[in-house]
């Protein structure tokens, strides 16, 4: 062993030099992070900024004015993809859409992950590589089935298409994230079980089930993001009154000739993505902890 | 109460034929332990039996039904695994009632039954804990409580005590006797330890590279092992083998173990039990010793009626065990490990004097390694 393969810069140095590396170290983070959080800060900013203090100061800028009004009007009165109501009916077409989407593809995912681990079969492994190429699909290249699949089931245009779509498309992922965990699940208790009678559902619901909890709150966060935030599917497979909020914050930005509310459009936007961070903020820790944790013990 | 009959019992695993046409016969009421290294088929026997594994050819009854195809909850058998395998989110109660609650006992009974088994195993004040707040021992009982609880036609156990350290493995193997002693199920025990296997076992069923090498009751397993890998593998430490030719002396058959300079051969008397027939002279046989049928010659110590060979080796090791002291000694080619009195004064280098106990020997065929 040489002397360089444990060189640590910092450990190196004495006294002074030591502090300004460190220092420096330091400045160089903060304003990384400075430079991360700044346009979400201008955005916060904004929604409580007066218009005129907007339109006479620009974006960036200290505010002068302080008011609650702009959301207030977003969320009731705002004008977007034809109709004033506001962006609440969009919030709740999200929550329906994500809702049922998260809870049935979290569901679908976990007896598939429970099957593909505890029960194989012949060509199961395949069939898991199979599911599994899903995540790596683009979603442009399914749009044209999926016009044709909603077509001919007559869901065209519905929240309920959108939740197909969600349910389908998400199920490679949670499958791979319950497969993977139950793998790590000792054999021997589905062994155990089956000696003590007890059949297929059982075993998942009182062995498996109970143990998930990690798993299904990564699966839970994952899907709830990914559909809430999702884009593409929502614009081409809704529109009008029936579009997400994804969707219809784009009637915000092509809202024609009308100047634009920027403190208005802040709030929209801030509301449009309040629910994923809500629930990162909350599950953040578990979802880290989740994807870490391997086997049961 | 049922006995379990095992006939031509054959597992192929694609190419790999893990077990081989295995026939046991286990009586109502039996311990029978299977033992043998690791990879020689016991555990997978088990798991058949269990119904965890499917037949590839062959025949399992329990009691008179054939249960070739019949689902583990279907078997009536009771399962004690290595790892113990206790339900982690459930307490130690839901444990033990987790199979009648997924037979479909009603709930009245369950609080009886748990009492019963939970007084059996002193595990009465752990019922409301979960797994992960026992100790192994404790994880022990509780896997214990889980198979007693079934009152089963047969118990099944997947080496249940490796998982411990010595000095509790001891005390459950001594319980576990106890239990069956009180129980008195058929019970089938897997097991690579052969101090559980001579001390639980009825019947002592050693396997080796997917068969049955022998069958039968602990002391001749021990006394007569059927074949050298028996004789090795049972014992501890291992019987010690010595190629040698039969031979007489006096119209008498004696054993000549060739003398490591090639002049001259050492004369050790055969103790023929009856009409016992081992061939003529000539014959090429391998002396099997065991370590505490080689000990110092000493002429007073040694009773008068025992046939005793006496053999001259030099001293190598000196191991103290403290009951004993196992001396590791070369005897012409061969190194051979001699039981010692633990007071016995030996040094190494030295030459000693070894008396081998006529009556306890074993001789094999060379060629089949089979017992003469």
């Amino acid at each position: 062993m040489s002397d360089l393969a444990i060189y640590d810069p910092l450990a190196t140095l004495v006294g002074w030099r030591h502090r300004r590396a460190r220092i420096s170290v330091y400045v160089i983070l903060s304003l990384v992070a400075i430079y991360a959080i700044l346009p979400l800060a201008i955005i916060v900013l904004n929604s409580f900024r007066g218009l005129d203090d907007i339109s006479r100061r620009g974006l960036i800028a200290i505010p002068l004015s302080f008011s609650l009004d702009h959301w207030n009007v977003v969320w009731n009165k705002f004008c977007v993809s034809g109709g004033c109501n506001g962006i609440a009916p969009f919030f709740y077409n999200s929550l329906e859409m994500t809702i049922p989407a998260t809870i049935i593809s979290t569901a679908i995912g976990a007896v598939n992950g429970y099957i593909l681990s505890m029960w194989r079969f012949r060509g199961s492994e395949t069939l898991f590589a199979i599911i599994t190429v899903g995540v790596f699909m683009p979603g442009q290249m399914v749009l044209l089935p999926w016009a044709i699949t909603l077509g001919t089931l007559g869901l065209s245009n519905t929240i309920g298409g959108l939740v197909l779509i969600h349910c389908v498309q998400g199920t490679s992922f949670t499958t791979l994230f319950c497969r993977n965990y139950y793998v790590g699940i000792p054999d021997d208790l589905i062994k155990a079980a089956r000696i003590d009678g007890a059949g297929f559902w059982r075993i998942f619901r009182r062995i498996v089930l109970p143990l998930s909890p990690p798993i299904l709150i990564v699966t839970v966060i994952w899907q709830f993001t990914g559909i809430w935030n999702e884009f593409l599917f929502a614009i081409v497979f809704s529109s009008g009154s029936g579009q997400p909020i994804t969707a219809a914050l784009i009637g915000l930005a092509t809202a024609g000739t009308s100047v634009h509310e920027y403190n208005v459009e802040s709030a929209a936007v801030l509301i449009g993505a309040l629910p994923p961070l809500l629930i990162y903020f909350f599950g953040g820790r578990y979802f880290l902890r989740g994807l870490t944790q391997g086997a049961i013990k | 109460m049922a006995s379990l009959s095992v006939r031509r019992l054959t597992k192929r695993f694609g190419p790999v034929e893990v077990l081989k046409s295995v026939d046991l016969e286990v009586r109502t009421g039996e311990f029978a332990v299977l033992i043998g290294p690791s990879g020689c088929g016991k555990s997978t026997l088990l798991a058949m039996i269990a119904g965890l594994e499917t037949v590839t050819s062959g025949e399992i009854r329990i009691g008179e039904r054939v249960v070739n195809g019949v689902p583990p909850k279907d078997r009536d058998i009771a399962m004690v695994f290595q790892s113990y395998a206790l339900y982690p989110t459930m307490s130690v109660r839901e444990n033990i009632t987790f199979g009648m609650e997924s037979r479909k006992v009603p709930k009245a009974r369950h609080d009886a039954a748990v009492k019963r088994v939970s007084e059996l195993l002193h595990i009465e004040a752990l019922l409301d804990r979960k797994p992960a707040q026992l100790s192994g021992g404790q994880r022990q009982r509780v896997a214990m409580g889980r198979a007693l609880v079934r009152d089963p036609a047969l118990f099944l156990f997947d080496e249940p005590l490796s998982n411990l350290d010595a000095k509790l493995r001891v005390e459950m193997r001594t319980e576990m006797k106890k239990l069956h002693q009180r129980v008195g199920k058929t019970t089938v025990y897997v097991t690579h330890d052969q101090v559980e296997a001579m001390t639980l076992a009825s019947r002592i069923a050693v396997l080796h590279h997917g068969a049955v090498q022998q069958f039968a009751e602990p002391r001749v397993i021990y006394d007569r092992p059927s074949n050298m890998f028996v004789a090795g593998f049972m014992g501890s430490p291992s019987m010690n083998f010595l190629p040698a030719e039969l031979a007489s002396a006096n119209g008498k058959p004696v054993v000549a173990l060739p003398a490591s300079n090639g002049s001259g051969a050492t004369l050790l008397p055969l103790s023929l039990k009856g009409s016992q027939s081992i061939g003529s002279p000539g014959r090429k046989v391998i002396l099997g010793v065991r370590p505490e049928n080689l000990t110092e010659y000493d002429p007073q110590r040694i009773d008068a009626r025992q046939e005793t060979g006496v053999v001259e080796a030099s001293v190598e090791v000196v191991e103290p065990t403290g009951a004993d002291t196992m001396v590791v000694a070369r005897l012409g080619e061969r190194e051979v490990i001699a039981g010692f009195a633990s007071d016995a004064v030996v040094k190494v280098g030295e030459r000693v004097q070894l008396g081998i106990n006529m009556a306890k020997i074993c001789l094999f065929d060379p060629e089949s390694e089979r017992l003469i």
